[in-house]
């Protein structure tokens, strides 16, 4: 898995030189066009419109920031992570399998709500053995919790990630889940405890 | 016991993919029908409708659209579809053909362009709306030929860029870009297969079959349509109709699958 990630970014990195040539385009007059394009959105719509500074560095570059800008982006990210007030990272495993399957919230058909937001995981990630509908945009998490011993530390870097993916791999394809409010500090509590319990069927 | 493991392992692995294959085995088998017997595509049904529809007197101006002038001549509807979208001198912007299909009805018809981007698509289990029908009829007129388009003009080449930057932008409470879903080979949402949509090759395959007939919505799904249920899938508000966005992100696909066959309806899951 290690050997995985090296590739990975060994590759990013290789491209990120020909992606900083290829932005050819001036990010104020694509904001424009995207501002134009979707002009008749309700007023509390408009800022989904607007990027953060990390959603414009990754847009600039592709995904495959250069190794500065990969530092600086990791840095912001870390330090927008909340925990909970307990400093409980784990919660209820069959509760996450619920929110791991739904794709639930935030699209303009899902208002008023009618339900919680889901986190969407199986749209790219294996997780339990049983479903074996999963997404392979991200990777399998398969034994995830099993593999590494359901160690403390581990723990916490998944509750990190799921929190807030871009502080452990910037310009990662995953949604900052917590930071955006997708999810509650809660749901990620249960998310935590379904790739991390022993109990959970993702380690069974 | 190793053995039977390693059976276990192979068999837990093989699940999903079957799981895909099944699936995708079935809308193949289906594609092989509809090839041996292309007239039973059920979006030829639409194309007929828009046939029908290019020639019969509608808006306030009581007029058809036999002047509508897709790039190759007033009423050229014969291989149109293939050189789009281009540059046009008297609107003075890039169209796809969708865009292109509501200016004639604006101008030659006098539909007002409001109500005409207001609830452009369908319902699910609805039959693709009129505009839509018009474009499946012209699509298929290019059937058989490969994407021409030239895109060389400085606007066309303008909007190939912007469409590009569009593709690579990230928006959104899911911090979700085109490039989210269509900048790698062989991955897939669940066991919905993606096309690399910035790689030629891929792009090729896929955006000649659009407009396509979806079998999960039993309707025509035109690409604009396409393009706004992607940003519906990416939590951003509703595209317009004919937006620049949209015609940039349509010039990009196509110079991207320059050169590949045009064949729709397509037939998608």
């Amino acid at each position: 898995m290690k050997r995985f990630f090296v590739t990975v970014a060994a590759c990013c990195f290789a491209v990120s030189a020909q992606a900083q040539e290829k932005a050819k385009v001036d990010p104020a007059k694509v904001d424009a066009e995207i501002a134009k394009a979707f002009a008749a959105a309700p007023a509390d719509w408009k800022p989904r419109l607007d990027q953060d500074e990390t959603m414009k560095q990754c847009s600039l570059y592709r995904n495959a920031p250069p190794k500065n800008v990969a530092e600086e982006i990791q840095k912001r990210e870390r330090a927008l992570i909340k925990y909970p007030a307990d400093g409980k990272l784990t919660g209820d495993w069959a509760s996450g399998e619920k929110i791991a399957q739904s794709g639930y919230g935030l699209r303009f058909t899902d208002y008023p709500a009618r339900q919680a937001n889901g986190g969407n995981c199986y749209a790219c990630h294996q997780l339990s053995k049983a479903e074996v509908s999963y997404g392979t945009i991200g990777p399998s998490l398969l034994n995830y919790g099993k593999n590494r011993n359901f160690s403390e530390a581990d723990t916490k870097a998944v509750y990190d990630k799921i929190y807030d993916a871009q502080a452990a791999f910037p310009c990662s394809n995953m949604p900052r889940l917590g930071l955006h409010g997708v999810l509650t500090i809660d749901q990620i509590k249960d998310l935590v405890a379904l790739v991390m319990s022993p109990d959970s069927p993702v380690n069974k | 016991m190793i053995a039977a493991a390693c059976c276990a392992v192979l068999t837990l692995l093989g699940a999903p993919l079957r799981a895909q294959d099944d699936a995708e085995k079935a809308v193949e088998k289906y594609r092989q029908m509809l090839k041996e017997d292309p007239w039973s595509n059920p979006g030829l049904l639409d194309s007929d409708r828009g046939e029908a529809l290019w020639t019969t007197a509608a808006g306030p101006n009581k007029a058809t659209l036999e002047k509508c002038d897709l790039g190759k001549g007033p009423g050229v509807v014969d291989g149109a579809f293939s050189e789009l979208p281009r540059y046009f001198a008297d609107a003075d912007r890039v169209m796809d053909l969708e865009t292109r299909l509501m200016w004639c009805m604006e101008k030659l018809q006098g539909f007002n362009h409001a109500d005409l981007v207001k609830r452009p698509y369908p319902a699910g289990g609805q039959p693709v709306k009129d505009l839509g029908a018009i474009a499946t009829y012209v699509a298929v007129k290019s059937n058989g030929l490969k994407f021409a388009a030239k895109l060389d003009k400085p606007q066309e080449q303008a909007a190939v860029a912007m469409g590009e930057a569009i593709f690579y932008r990230r928006q959104g409470p899911h911090d979700f870009g085109c490039t989210t879903c269509h900048n790698d080979s062989g991955r897939r949402i669940r066991l919905q297969g993606l096309p690399f949509l910035s790689e030629p090759k891929e792009a090729k395959e896929v955006v000649g079959q659009w407009p396509a007939y979806r079998v999960s919505t039993t309707q025509v799904m035109t690409m604009q349509h396409r393009l706004y249920d992607c940003y519906w899938q990416m939590r951003m508000p509703e595209l317009e109709m004919g937006s620049d966005v949209s015609v940039a992100l349509i010039s990009y696909l196509t110079k991207n699958a320059s050169g590949g066959e045009i064949a729709t309806p397509g037939l998608k899951r």
